[in-house]
């Protein structure tokens, strides 16, 4: 047991938090013989409630409130009242580490769910480590397939901010176009700081790149608050989303909910689950999210849909276990099934990753977002993408091979490919 | 290739046009009608481009409604209706108020649609009364290349009065023309003429989309052009970065002007200026909401009402700061730094747990929207009124220092404290009301930074180091320099930007500083004589 606290809270490296804070990552450790003792099951909630990241992150503190409410309504879970400890890692990488550690070595909970979803850039995968949010390949690559085949894109800008997760996502876009025949010359990458606000220049940049008389499109991977100074530029200097389309994968309900969405009329998101989406669980939830914060304007979006997954895919497996000891439920959590918001099921997979389907969805006028595609069926997640040279002879399988990233080639365990 | 897909476009237009009027006698038009109900994109578009060819009298009002996402249609009987601007339901085949059912769902569109319905318009406006219309029908032809057009275009281009319209109706004609690989040789030469007098992004996108079949001396004539518009463009491209440096450097300055006060004239290391910022931000956004809520006819002038409340409120802050916490620490410029930089995390987690974590809207009026072109410079109204606004703040501020009795002691103090409180002057109080002035402009400022950022607890963060940057850059202690220290980073910025890029940009600019400041520490304004001392 202890073995298992061990691999989560000293691996030396920073890297497994580093992709952590990007991906809605649920892991389930804990000393258990403490939580035996106890009549409640503490489930340890990490969301950022203050700091930058505070603007998306909040709601998912309050997701987590009201799924653990609503299991608590239904009796809880193996008999007992589930109790959630919520922490604040304050947006600060070093401290969702420090954060975690507290949670399961002194607060002894049964499992974390936290950590932000929209920007996960794959290229990853941990034994206590559960990936509900989306993979590139189910958010970045579907979209640009749209833009390609629909809107017959030929001319790409790779616009996002400068760290870690535009340039590994712009790297497999970038690979991925160059598979798919398109001229270096014809892509443009660029990166921005954090938090930049003077677009003037980038989006005159934007214009000039697509008046090369082929389409063009911008797929942004520009981190949260730097979106909207972003759209309003290209609004003010005329750039239609009939001219030149967005597609943006961190732009969601939550994020349009305090703007003018008029100058963003037609850009597009990619995600998982819309609000807008019709489907009788849907509804249901919307509703009930409502009635739970007592805000009739509260919206729903993609990052919520994942911990309602995650949240279920975890009791599920508790129940099937009998048990909230991490390594069974670790065990348990690969083939376990759990609807999704939009009318599918979502299934855990080997490489602890999960299946979902894909929208591309266009704004509305309200903040919404009206869906224009969606993929025939649901997406595996890939942990390791097929279009990097440096992975794509990696597999993640914790059932079977019981690792991470075993390499194909090599046949062997824990191997970056060359 | 844009060619190309028009072309097919067009061929498939032109297929449906076929089919449409040989069926149109036959069929009635509610067939056509009937496809808008099926809530599938491609019926939609063949729907719109039957019936702009349809020459039915309500196909204009029909568009128009699907474009404004007032197309109504109901899923059972498939029936289309109109909700008009006032929200009355009419049927939209015959244009009469219709009883409609309980339950109606909007005719969705998406970009696709969106350009089919600006090219179906275009046609179908191309004689509206209006000057406005006219022009936009133009634009929209001018985009859509669509050569089913030309007709109507040459009976507009007869009529037009207006040279503008005209202009820009003859430009339309010549894409099309230019892009129609059945039109003569000659007349296709002319087209390059005109798009190529036209001399801006739209004629380079247009010209370089020629299909690789054309005939030689076309292409070439098409190559020559695009070469002297990217030429001239080259020019416009300096006055441009000039602009936007423009633009960034009065950013620049109203976020540091307030800190040039604090931290320049009375030495005070003030970490939590941003958030006087944000504080101005918000209270926009209050003045904002409460006109909404009482009287939205006055939306237009919230930005002039929130400007002197902003300055109440973040100045009131800035005293309350100074008199609870700062006039402790005079004279400690570490403890100073600490004190204020946890001040900025509480100010900024209060506003968080009042307002919420999420972007608050703050609107711009109409007349901060929009852009106009001078020459083939783009210049949006929002950015050029921030100018105008931050000078206006500079030439108030400078002669309230040197014109008015608060401006008197206030240089007093900070020059010989001593000396000031000997002649009577009350230091204390002074202080009090120079924190306050320094914290208030930067309210002021956070009034119109809500135009161009997110108004949201983190507002302050991302002017905190610019400000102090400009201040140190320009000289401690003098408005003028920083003043000229904001313009300089600014346009400096934006014409390393286009090469370096955002990020390495942003630090060349920060190593120059530091070089700068070796070589002259005090800034390039430095104060000179007794002051330096004080």
């Amino acid at each position: 047991m202890s073995k298992s606290i061990q691999a989560v809270v000293t691996r030396p490296n920073a890297r497994w938090w580093l992709a952590a804070t990007a991906g809605l990552a649920f892991a389930a450790t804990g000393a258990i013989q403490a939580a035996k003792a106890q009549d409640t099951i503490k489930v340890g909630i990490l969301h950022s409630l203050s700091g930058t990241m505070a603007i998306s992150e909040t709601t998912l503190k309050d997701t987590m409130l009201f799924l653990i409410d609503e299991q608590n309504k239904k009796g809880g879970l193996l008999g007992k009242k589930l109790e959630a400890v919520v922490v604040d890692p304050a947006s600060n990488w070093p401290l969702f580490a420090e954060k975690a550690r507290e949670l399961i070595s002194k607060d002894k909970v049964a499992a974390v769910f936290g950590c932000w979803t929209v920007q996960y850039e794959g290229e990853e995968s941990e034994r206590n480590v559960f990936y509900t949010g989306a993979a590139p390949n189910q958010q970045a690559i579907p979209a640009v397939d749209y833009l390609m085949k629909d809107e017959k894109v030929k001319r790409w800008v790779l616009a996002g901010t400068d760290y870690v997760y535009p340039r590994t996502t712009n790297k497999i876009l970038e690979a991925y176009l160059k598979a798919k025949g398109v001229a270096a010359e014809d892509i443009m990458l660029n990166y921005t700081p954090f938090g930049h606000s003077d677009w003037q220049t980038i989006v005159a940049d934007i214009k000039k790149f697509g008046s090369a008389g082929k389409k063009t499109a911008v797929v942004s991977t520009i981190n949260g608050d730097a979106n909207v100074p972003f759209y309003k530029e290209l609004g003010n200097q005329g750039v239609k989303a009939t001219d030149i389309p967005v597609v943006a994968f961190s732009v969601g309900e939550e994020e349009l909910a305090g703007l003018d969405t008029k100058p963003l009329l037609g850009h597009l998101a990619a995600w998982n689950y819309f609000q807008s989406i019709k489907s009788a669980g849907n509804d249901a939830f919307i509703a009930k999210w409502k009635a739970y914060t007592k805000n009739q304007k509260r919206v729903t979006n993609d990052p919520m849909e994942a911990h309602v997954i995650g949240f279920d895919m975890w009791v599920k497996a508790v129940e099937k276990v009998k048990s909230t000891d991490p390594d069974k439920v670790i065990d348990a959590l690969p083939g376990i099934t759990a609807p999704n918001l939009t009318g599918g099921t979502s299934t855990m997979l080997p490489n602890h990753h999960i299946t979902k389907p894909v929208f591309i969805g266009e704004i509305r006028p309200d903040g919404q977002f009206d869906v224009v595609w969606k993929t025939p069926g649901l997406v595996p997640g890939d942990a390791w993408s097929d279009f990097l040279p440096g992975s794509k002879d990696l597999e993640a399988d914790w059932v079977k091979l019981k690792c991470g990233n075993y390499n194909n080639v090599t046949k062997k365990c824990g191997g970056q490919a060359s | 290739m844009r060619a190309y897909n028009g072309l097919l476009i067009a061929l498939a237009l032109a297929l449906i046009v076929l089919v449409s009027v040989t069926l149109a006698r036959a069929q009635s038009s509610s067939d056509v009608l009937a496809k808008f109900a099926t809530d599938d994109f491609s019926d939609t578009a063949e729907a719109v481009a039957a019936l702009a060819a349809s020459g039915h009298t309500m196909a204009a009002p029909i568009i128009f409604a699907l474009q404004d996402g007032r197309l109504l249609f109901d899923a059972k009987s498939k029936k289309i209706f109109i909700k008009d601007t006032s929200g009355a339901i009419l049927d939209a085949a015959t244009g009469q108020p219709a009883a409609a059912a309980a339950e109606l769902e909007t005719v969705r569109i998406n970009n696709r649609l969106r350009r089919a319905i600006e090219a179906a318009l275009g046609t179908l406006t191309l004689m509206a009364p209006e000057p406005q219309k006219r022009l936009e029908a133009a634009l929209a032809v001018y985009k859509s290349r669509d050569e089913k057009a030309l007709p109507a275009l040459d009976t507009a281009i007869a009529k037009e009065t207006n040279a503008n319209i005209k202009r820009a109706l003859l430009e339309a004609r010549a894409a099309v023309i230019l892009l129609s690989a059945d039109a003569a040789e000659a007349a296709r030469l002319d087209a390059v003429g005109v798009i190529r007098a036209r001399g801006d992004q739209e004629a380079l996108s247009l010209l370089s989309s020629l299909p690789p079949d054309a005939p030689p001396a076309l292409a070439r004539a098409a190559a020559s052009a695009v070469k002297s518009i990217q030429d001239q463009l080259e020019i416009w491209n300096g006055v441009q970065n000039a602009w936007y440096g423009l633009s960034l450097g009065s950013v620049l300055l109203l976020a540091a002007i307030g800190l040039a006060i604090t931290f320049g004239v009375m030495g005070i290391i003030n970490m939590a200026h941003g958030e006087m910022v944000m504080i101005g931000a918000y209270t926009t956004f209050m003045v904002q909401e409460a006109i909404r809520t009482h009287n939205p006819a006055l939306f237009d002038y919230s930005l002039l009402m929130a400007v002197p409340l902003a300055f109440v409120v973040a100045g009131a802050v800035g005293i309350a700061i100074e008199r609870g916490i700062i006039r402790f620490l005079y004279g400690r410029p570490l403890e100073t730094l600490l004190a204020t930089w946890g001040l900025s995390l509480i100010l900024q987690q209060a506003v968080r747990t009042i307002f919420g974590p999420t972007n608050r809207e703050v609107g711009a009026p109409s007349w901060m929207s929009g852009a106009f072109e001078l020459g083939h410079l783009n210049i949006t109204y929002g950015r050029l009124w921030i100018i105008c606004f931050t000078l206006i703040v500079f030439v108030a501020l400078l002669a309230m220092l040197r014109f008015t009795r608060l401006g008197l002691e206030m240089r007093a103090v900070t020059q010989n404290r001593a000396m000031a409180a000997a002649m009577g002057i009350r230091t204390a109080r002074i202080d009090a009301l120079t924190f306050g002035l320094g914290s208030g402009i930067a309210g002021i400022a956070g009034v119109a930074l809500s135009q161009i950022d997110n108004v949201s607890p983190n507002l302050g963060q991302g002017y905190i180091i610019d400000s102090f940057m400009v201040v140190v850059f320009g000289g401690v202690g003098n408005l003028w320099g920083t003043l000229v220290g904001a313009f300089t980073l600014g346009i400096a910025n934006k014409f390393l930007e286009p090469y370096a890029g955002a990020v390495l940009g942003k630090i060349a600019i920060l190593v120059l500083i530091i070089l700068f400041i070796q070589k002259r520490p005090r800034g390039m304004f430095a104060l000179k004589g007794r002051a330096v001392e004080a």
